[in-house]
């Protein structure tokens, strides 16, 4: 149990996907303008990673793995994500309209991301077993969502300040993303696995 | 012929991937802490993106508009799976060092972009051009990037010491924050350098009038 929380708390944390391993960024800084749009982004992420984790998980060591198909492992992933998103999308849409019109966009957007690929791939070339990849991949939506947050809340401060014409938009965004990465860098040695 | 030039060149500046259209940052960051990985990442995407749109433009008749999304996607899992084993095989240590960002290439915008607004449109050999121009502009920026990178960051160019012994490096350029740094500095002094230029253009349209 205790492993499962360092492992939790490090994917989210000191290992966090976005702030160290520069996953997901065209989302990061797209969605970051707005602080409900990165909520809703942040939660659609967690879900559809830990989902689609999951079904990779059990489609490599089931099918791929027994059949020596190793070397299908990207196609297979690219194409099992776009179809359970695609599904998803169909299924919230027609049960669930009002939690469809708060997430339909996201999920549309992250049919084809790197963050959401990244795991499964991470857990297919480690042999990870069941367990782990479920914590790494609810870990690891933690974290993108908490940095999304947060980048999303400095950025509504940032509205108020004088920034430098060439340095607006993208530019500030960078170099803010560097000082939260820069904090994030300070739980760092704290978890080791 | 100077229609081929410009096909080519508009994505070495004008449209480049990352300072200019900023898509698939993600490795721009990450592989970017030393030159040597930044140039086989960027020589990488250069690869898929080209032949990508070699395969996409052959095939532009024969595709479905409907279904293209997914058929330039397999199409580009393909080439990559491809240029991994090939990687696997002769240069076993770039591999392990870019393992991910190497299959990341799959969801890289830019190549999809490329399919998507050239090659479905036009002929093989200028989609060819077009994606080794955009290739080139791409690894281009990302060995720009890992040059300051790795210079300031460890003293050394593609591990060979610049500064000498006495440099005192400064360590968070190659750690993660530092990238996000240097790349916003860099987005910023693209932004500074097309101001300029089109205050120049503007003052000379000035004087001409």
């Amino acid at each position: 149990m205790e492993e499962y929380l360092k492992l939790f708390v490090a994917s989210a944390i000191t290992n966090n996907m976005v702030l160290t391993q520069f996953l997901g960024l065209c989302i990061f800084f797209g969605v970051s303008k707005n602080l409900n749009a990165s909520i809703g982004m942040g939660m659609a992420v967690t879900s559809v990673m830990t989902i689609s984790t999951l079904l990779a998980w059990a489609v490599y060591n089931y099918v791929l793995h027994p059949l020596g198909l190793e070397v299908l492992m990207l196609i297979t992933f690219v194409v099992l994500i776009a179809g359970l998103v695609q599904l998803l999308e169909m299924v919230i849409k027609k049960h669930a309209p009002a939690l469809y019109n708060m997430w339909g966009i996201y999920l549309v957007l992250i049919a084809t991301n790197c963050v959401v690929i990244a795991v499964p791939i991470t857990n297919a070339e480690s042999h990870n077993g069941f367990m782990t990849s479920f914590v790494l991949a609810i870990g690891s939506g933690v974290g993108f969502a908490l940095a999304l947050i947060l980048m999303a809340s400095l950025r509504e401060k940032l509205q108020y300040a004088d920034v430098p014409k060439s340095l607006q938009g993208l530019g500030i965004s960078f170099i803010l993303a560097g000082m939260l990465a820069l904090s994030f860098f300070g739980f760092s040695g704290m978890i080791t696995l | 012929m100077k229609n081929l030039w410009e096909i080519f060149y508009k994505g070495l500046f004008d449209q480049n991937p990352i300072f200019r259209l900023a898509l698939s940052l993600c490795p721009a960051l990450a592989v970017t802490s030393n030159v040597y990985n930044a140039l086989a990442m960027g020589l990488s995407v250069m690869f898929v993106i080209t032949a990508n749109n070699v395969v996409v433009s052959i095939f532009r008749k024969w595709v479905n508009p409907k279904v293209r999304v997914p058929v330039y996607i397999t199409s580009i899992a393909t080439i990559v799976t491809v240029l991994i084993l090939t990687l696997q095989a002769y240069l076993p240590d770039v591999y392990k060092e870019l393992y991910l960002y190497l299959n990341l290439i799959v969801v890289f915008a830019i190549i999809l972009a490329r399919a998507e607004v050239f090659a479905a449109k036009n002929p093989v050999f200028p989609s060819f051009l077009d994606g080794l121009g955009m290739g080139a502009g791409f690894a281009g920026a990302m060995v720009f990037i890992a040059i300051v990178r790795e210079l300031f960051g460890n003293g050394t160019l593609m591990g060979m010491q610049v500064f000498g012994a006495s440099y005192d490096p400064a360590l968070i350029m190659i750690l993660p924050p530092g990238g996000f740094i240097v790349i916003g500095l860099m987005i910023a002094s693209f932004n500074l350098i097309g101001e300029h230029q089109a205050k120049l253009k503007e003052a000379k349209q000035g004087s001409d009038a």
